[in-house]
């Protein structure tokens, strides 16, 4: 029997998922916590004092934005401590690298895996954003592969960071120069166009950004405007980051 | 699958060159290892042993030659021959997240086999392992030599014909190295090409039929251990040590004229000889000076090739 190229990425995919697995639920529930207690206590605490924005009460606004951010957050942090720590540390890559897969297939299962991850917490705060009434009908459901697609954009965009790291501390620098910033200016906490007009479009341009449209509409029992365009961004932000990614572990590994 | 016939090579490798900057790691090397033997690629530190496996393998590009590793073309076609490959790499990279048995499963995965198939072969790869009660076993609970020992049954669990095997014992205790030495036996009696790389030279010469000695990169001898050793030393080593004051530069200088070749490193003198009776009748009774009598070696051979000068 042979693995066609195009699920070599899956035995990769099922080796980190079975070490998942073994740590289910104190994984989910510390990816569900954190988001989870500042969406309440900024979106009722701070909620309180805003008008209510978009049409919708703050801690609603909020939610769409929490789903976002923390399916960036679970997949960017898989794609750098995690991906790094198999890569680099306990060389799991090098073991993998010895038997017919190929460096594709160990990029894309890490990629396919951090963005399961991501799917994972993008779902849990969705189920907890459903529970408290802050979902309008079964539209809100399509918030999933919206949730996929931004997991994927920033896997790939992790690994770009991860194949170039030379140690955990790199990593910093990822989240200070591009992750927490983009956070700021993509809509999350607050519209982006209370932002000068020249950062609002920066931040609309972002991959976040295209995460929040998609899922802030849904959530709210609309479909979202130019949803196609914002697919396609995310999509096509994952395959670049990926080729690029690939190009420079290859780099880094196969010399 | 049927072993190959000892006749076909397992591995052919022709005037390949490697180089990392300006340094050439790997300098117009050439060698053959026949199916089911054991071929060993030794050299001091930075000699470029671990390179040319991993040129072997595919997992690095080579500025020139040729490779042919179980008939494929390295690397264009390296996937499909790692199919029926194993390796025990330099450093065990077990998963530490896993049991001794999911360490298996989830390396066979890779292979491409199906879960059933890989679960019957695991009792048997633990057994030759000696690992028989450790299935369930956190690899951070095993001793360094079990560590080793699974790394060799994870590389089997494809049931590969060649093994890469990169210092196989280095930093194990004898009895692990005895353990996995008998192993490694065992494997090529059973029609494996074993290839390894080792800097033990009492490895070499008990696991190996044919060695290649490399330094910077060239190979600078090729053969069986016997016949290195014949061809190459001379068959008596006096090693005579400087013990209490018993002047060994004046014993050396009086009697160079007995032994073929001497060297001297710190306070012993090595005395290379064809017949060791004179040099043995001038020793006996001289006080001060201790000694052994022993047959040549492989070690013999090798610092004469590559010096005693330290590699680092």
């Amino acid at each position: 029997m042979n693995l066609t190229s195009l699920i070599g990425w899956l035995p990769v995919w099922r080796r980190n998922f079975l070490v998942w697995r073994k740590l289910a639920i104190p994984s989910i529930l510390g990816n569900l916590a954190d988001p989870l207690i500042y969406m309440l206590g900024l979106g009722y605490g701070l909620g309180a004092l805003l008008p209510p924005l978009d049409g919708q009460p703050y801690v609603a606004f909020l939610a769409a934005g929490t789903v976002c951010a923390s399916t960036m957050n679970a997949a960017t942090f898989e794609a750098l401590y995690s991906a790094f720590s198999r890569m680099h540390v306990q060389k799991t890559w090098d073991g993998i690298l010895n038997t017919p897969r190929s460096l594709a297939d160990v990029v894309a299962g890490e990629l396919f895996w951090a963005a399961t991850k991501s799917l994972f917490s993008g779902a849990a705060i969705l189920a907890v954003v459903a529970a408290l009434g802050l979902a309008h009908g079964w539209i809100a459901l399509w918030a999933l592969p919206a949730v996929v697609l931004t997991g994927l954009a920033f896997a790939a965009l992790g690994l770009i960071w991860n194949a170039l790291a030379p140690s955990y501390d790199f990593f910093m620098y990822y989240f200070t120069l591009f992750i927490t910033p983009m956070t700021l200016i993509s809509g999350v906490f607050f519209p982006a166009d209370q932002l000068p007009g020249w950062l609002t479009a920066i931040g609309t341009a972002l991959p976040l950004a295209q995460g929040v449209a998609l899922v802030r509409p849904l959530l709210a029992g609309q479909a979202p405007p130019d949803a196609l365009l914002h697919a396609m961004i995310l999509l096509a932000t994952a395959g670049l980051a990926f080729v690029i990614a690939l190009k420079l572990t290859r780099r880094r590994l196969l010399k | 699958m049927p072993s190959p016939p000892p006749a076909s090579p397992a591995l052919e490798v022709a005037h390949l060159s490697k180089r990392f900057a300006t340094t050439r790691v790997v300098d117009d090397l050439s060698f053959r290892v026949a199916g089911g033997s054991c071929f060993g690629l030794l050299g001091p530190n930075g000699a470029g042993k671990t390179t040319t496996l991993r040129l072997c393998l595919g997992l690095a590009t080579p500025d020139g030659g040729s490779i042919h590793l179980g008939g494929h073309s390295i690397p264009a076609a390296a996937a499909t021959a790692r199919a029926r490959v194993g390796v025990v790499p330099q450093f065990d990279n077990l998963d530490p997240d896993f049991t001794a048995a999911e360490n298996l499963l989830v390396f066979g995965r890779y292979f491409a086999l199906d879960d059933a198939t890989i679960r019957a072969r695991i009792p048997g790869l633990l057994e030759f392992a000696g690992l028989s009660g450790k299935a369930d076993a956190r690899i951070a609970t095993l001793s360094g030599g079990m560590k080793r020992r699974l790394t060799l049954a994870r590389a089997l669990v494809n049931d590969p014909d060649i093994v890469f095997l990169d210092e196989p014992t280095t930093g194990l205790d004898p009895q692990a190295r005895h353990l996995i030495w008998q192993r490694l036996k065992e494997l090529k009696s059973r029609g494996k090409t074993l290839i390894l790389t080792t800097h033990f030279m009492d490895e070499a010469e008990r696991l190996c039929d044919r060695l290649l000695i490399l330094d910077r990169g060239r190979a600078i001898a090729e053969g069986s251990p016997r016949d290195l050793i014949e061809a190459r030393v001379e068959p008596q080593v006096i090693e005579v040590y400087d013990e209490a004051g018993g002047d060994l530069d004046r014993f050396v200088a009086a009697h160079r004229p007995l032994a073929g070749r001497v060297e001297t490193s710190g306070e012993t003198a090595f005395f290379y000889c064809r017949d060791a009776q004179a040099l043995l009748a001038a020793l006996a009774g001289r006080a001060g000076l201790r000694y052994i009598h022993r047959a040549a070696n492989l070690e013999d051979v090798f610092i004469q090739l590559t010096g005693r000068e330290l590699r680092d």
